[in-house]
């Protein structure tokens, strides 16, 4: 059963990913693309499908992230976006920007990505500093968290009068995603499939240094290394997209909940998953208010807290892993 | 049945009367305290730099009573919040009422189209906001109290969802008005400290007032509610009904505020945690006009700031919401640490 | 005279109490008893209208809990429940303070100070009146609850399991405060009780509620008893008299 819904997905997938390479301002139809002319293929391979790679790779990478954080920190609710990730990765983009104004894109990665790390090991630390006896309490830390950052990032932003470009790259969006603009998300690829690699490592990293040490594992070294995917897949995806609100929460939530906690089985599923869920989006939010589109980040918030609120709701207290 | 009294006055309960004596003057003092701070900032804010005295005056002099009624609005807002829930982490903002007053006055536009409402009065437009503000605040966080075994944290962070929700939507409705329509609304929504929405100062002073008015009768049962929803009632309160009448003024309250100068988040946590440290007392009689003159110290000081030190590079909401999420946090870890 | 006739209390279709018929004379100290889930709390509560009920009736000295207005029942009846969370700073003066509410709302005059006094003397909380609850032992902190009750000066005092909490020094001046409340005042107590070596020793009447229904009343005699105690608890516990008391021996 699980096979063939992994499959139905994947087709679905596939299919939805033709649709959109089709949705645009400029008339392009399958049939036509034969005899299209220099301007048509300009735009489907400039813009086309550049924003479908983006897409897929966003909402894959994202939502694996989301389930490795999961694992990690033994709590459902526990994302990019409410553990103040992505709030430190703008932070770090900001400082870049500030400071080394002319930086290359590598350059301001590495900043936005050594500040996502030092936010989540913050995170980290305050969960263990604060002996919780509610599990909610994690996610509304992490939000408040974020939001501190984010505040600390507009009031320099306003200072340095870079408030226009900050709710740029804050505003999760993929019109922007042009051929040359976005290979950085290739990045997030390896680090996606590493964590598949590793999944069963982290599940038993999560049960706590001493627990997963005394059956053998390098606790210290997997720790490390799954931060370091989550704050480096999380720099990519604000560099090229911007800040996309939930993502990684819900997904994994969902395919836990149908699925279960064994992660090796689970982790395609969620890379599936997001990438549709972000498709999807993508698809709603370009065709709703054709020809104007709206941002990703305004159609996964709505649909993102929806989700989340029948989450809570429904999960509540059994949100530990 | 025998009563249970002490005959005329014994020793105990002549130190109590002056105990008791000692203790208002204190607070009053604390109070006038208060007040002559704020005073004194205000004058400093209308009479700082002056070159056209004809022309500032009027202009800062309305910039302060946007400041004074919003002041007032978030301060006692958040405090009957607070009692009413019995919790000192919470305020409207935080559950997300801010937001929905932005999504109302979003849909409204999207509903009736920017010609209309251009040639409808400001004045109604906020009275129809409030109208509805008031509707679903009473039914929305009705529904989420009466829930029984519900815990606070729970409502928060739904409260916080419900604020991104309102917002995303927000945002979202606003891209799907019609741009003429909302070229022609935009600087009537957005409201901030530096561009208060002026307009609707005489329609806000009435509702404050009025809602104030309305609400002192019941000050001294607030007192009560302090201890819980099972002594309020056992202590002759009607609890239910209470809270609904609280819901209502703090509808309207956080409304004025909205409409004015934006969504302040977290401003309320910080001014009436404040007020209770430093009145030490219960008395909501005491610790509202307390809460309501720091909150004013807070913003005619804040935006003096902002105005004169940091020249407009900054926001105050901005540094607002930074020093109160750190307070929230602060709050939040020692809350539950302690348990 | 308090009448219970035929409540009934569900949570979804489960009843919590069900269709109780009760009567508790006036005067003395009058205690529930039974296992965990029997509705003991649930009834107390309904008495005194903190929890509405799903059918019957509920008088107190003729008059109907649930339409009559809160203010009146306040100075009638009164009820101190387990949980008890503040989110401010009180004194011990000003809580019981509290215990006016229903005779002056919040404008104290000098004869709410004599009550107040005699209620705070009475739990012998004068050296602490003017130090914070916070600052206190739990068994301070109860005994100034008591003493909030006491100045609600009411005919009839309902407590919900007083006595958790408590160790046994400050249990045992709990319990002799609720018999002298009957015997100087003329109160009449209701308790709601897990020990029932405390109920036994105490009692004028003891009421055993099973599954939300009422499987027994009586006097001590009537339900300290091995064939009584067996029905309530499912549990066999010997008795033994010691210094006239009879004691339940169920530890082993």
């Amino acid at each position: 059963m699980k096979r063939g819904s992994f499959v139905a997905l994947l087709i679905l997938l596939v299919l939805l990913s033709v649709v959109s390479l089709f949705i645009g301002v400029r008339n392009i139809t399958p049939w036509g693309l034969f005899q299209a002319s220099e301007d048509q293929l300009q735009v489907f391979f400039i813009s086309r499908v550049p924003r479908l790679i983006a897409i897929l790779t966003a909402g894959a990478s994202m939502s694996v992230v989301g389930l490795i954080m999961q694992q990690l920190a033994r709590n459902k609710f526990v994302s990019p976006s409410t553990a103040g990730t992505m709030e430190s990765a703008s932070l770090g983009v900001l400082v870049a920007t500030l400071m080394f104004s002319s930086a290359s894109v590598l350059h301001k990665t590495a900043i936005a990505f050594v500040f996502a790390l030092i936010g989540t090991v913050i995170f980290m630390r305050i969960l263990e500093y604060a002996k919780y006896k509610d599990v909610i309490i994690v996610p509304l830390v992490g939000i408040m968290f974020g939001n501190v950052i984010g505040a600390f990032t507009t009031f320099l932003a306003l200072r340095y009068d870079l408030l226009q470009s900050l709710n740029g790259w804050m505003n999760g969006d993929f019109s922007g995603i042009l051929r040359g603009r976005y290979e950085l998300l290739y990045i997030a690829v390896p680090l996606t499939i590493a964590s598949y690699i590793f999944a069963d490592r982290f599940t038993l990293a999560g049960m706590g240094a001493d627990f997963a040490t005394n059956l053998g594992l390098n606790y210290r070294f997997v720790v490390n290394l799954g931060l370091a995917i989550i704050a480096l897949s999380s720099s990519v995806v604000v560099l090229t997209v911007g800040s996309i609100p939930y993502l990684g929460l819900i997904v994994p939530n969902v395919v836990t909940i149908m699925l279960g906690d064994n992660i090796r089985k689970t982790l395609p599923f969620t890379a599936t998953l997001g990438a549709l869920f972000v498709l999807v989006c993508d698809i709603i939010g370009r065709t709703i208010r054709y020809p104007y589109e709206i941002p990703i980040s305004l159609v996964v918030g709505v649909v993102g807290s929806a989700v989340f609120l029948f989450l809570i709701l429904r999960r509540g207290v059994y949100a530990t892993a | 049945m025998q009563l249970l009294r002490k005959e005329s006055g014994t020793v105990a309960a002549v130190t109590a009367a002056e105990h008791e004596q000692r203790q208002l003057r204190s607070l009053w003092l604390k109070l006038v305290f208060l007040a002559l701070i704020g005073g004194a900032l205000i004058a400093l804010f209308l009479t700082i730099n002056v070159t056209d005295w004809g022309f500032a005056l009027p202009r800062r002099g309305r910039k302060v009573v946007a400041m004074l009624l919003v002041g007032f609005a978030v301060a006692y807002s958040s405090v009957m919040f607070q009692t009413i829930t019995n919790n000192r982490i919470l305020t409207p903002s935080i559950i997300g009422f801010d937001s929905m007053y932005m999504l109302i006055q979003t849909v409204i536009v999207y509903l009736f189209g920017g010609i209309t409402l251009a040639m409808m009065s400001r004045e109604l437009l906020f009275v129809i906001n409030v109208g509805l503000m008031v509707l679903f605040a009473s039914l929305l966080y009705r529904w989420l109290f009466r829930r029984e075994g519900r815990n606070l944290y729970f409502l928060v962070l739904i409260g916080i969802i419900f604020g991104t929700l309102f917002g995303s939507f927000t945002s979202f409705m606003q891209r799907m008005i019609d741009p003429n329509d909302f070229t022609v609304l935009q600087d009537r929504m957005f409201a901030s400290f530096n561009s208060v929405n002026e307009d609707l100062l005489l329609i806000a002073s009435a509702a404050i007032v009025l809602v104030t008015l309305y609400s002192l009768r019941f000050l001294r049962s607030l007192d009560v509610v302090l201890l819980g929803r099972d002594q309020a009632i056992n202590l002759g309160v009607a609890h239910a009904n209470l809270v609904n009448r609280c819901m209502v003024v703090i509808a309207v309250l956080i409304s004025v505020s909205t409409a004015l100068v934006g969504p302040i988040t977290f401003f309320g946590l910080l001014v009436a945690n404040l007020a209770y440290q430093y009145m030490h007392t219960y008395r909501h009689a005491f610790v509202v006009p307390a809460a309501s003159l720091i909150s004013v110290i807070a913003l005619v000081g804040g935006q003096l700031l902002v105005e004169r030190v940091f020249t407009f590079s900054t926001s105050l909401s901005v540094i607002i919401n930074f020093i109160g999420g750190i307070y929230f946090l602060y709050l939040l870890l020692r809350e539950t640490r302690r348990d | 005279m308090i009448e219970v006739r035929n409540v009934t209390k569900k949570y979804g279709s489960k009843a919590v109490v069900d269709n109780v018929s009760l009567t508790i004379a006036r005067g003395g100290v009058t205690s529930f008893i039974g296992p965990n889930g029997a509705g003991k709390s649930t009834l107390l509560s309904i008495i005194s209208r903190l929890m509405p009920y799903d059918h019957g009736e509920v008088l107190i000295d003729g008059q109907s809990v649930a339409r009559s207005k809160s203010n009146d029942l306040a100075k009638k009846i009164s009820i101190l429940k387990q949980e008890n969370h503040i989110s401010v700073r009180l004194t011990i003066r000003e809580l019981v303070s509290f215990g006016r509410f229903p005779y002056s709302q919040g404008r104290l005059t000098k004869e709410d100070q004599q009550y107040i006094d005699a209620a705070i003397e009475y739990m012998e909380l004068g050296d602490l009146q003017h130090r914070y609850l916070d600052q206190l032992s739990g068994g301070q902190r109860q005994r100034a609850y008591v003493a909030m009750v006491i100045c609600q000066n009411t005919d009839y005092v309902l407590l919900d399991e007083p006595l958790n909490n408590l160790d046994m020094k400050h249990a045992v001046q709990i319990m002799r405060v609720m018999r002298r409340m009957v015997e100087d005042l003329g109160k009449t107590v209701i308790l709601v009780l897990h020990d029932i070596n405390f109920a036994s020793c105490y009692s004028d009447t003891i009421v055993a509620l099973k599954d939300g229904r009422v499987v027994h009343q009586g006097s001590v005699e009537q339900i300290i008893n091995t064939q009584a105690l067996h029905d309530i608890y499912d549990m066999h516990i010997p008795i033994e008299v010691i210094n006239d008391q009879r004691i339940g021996v169920y530890f082993t």
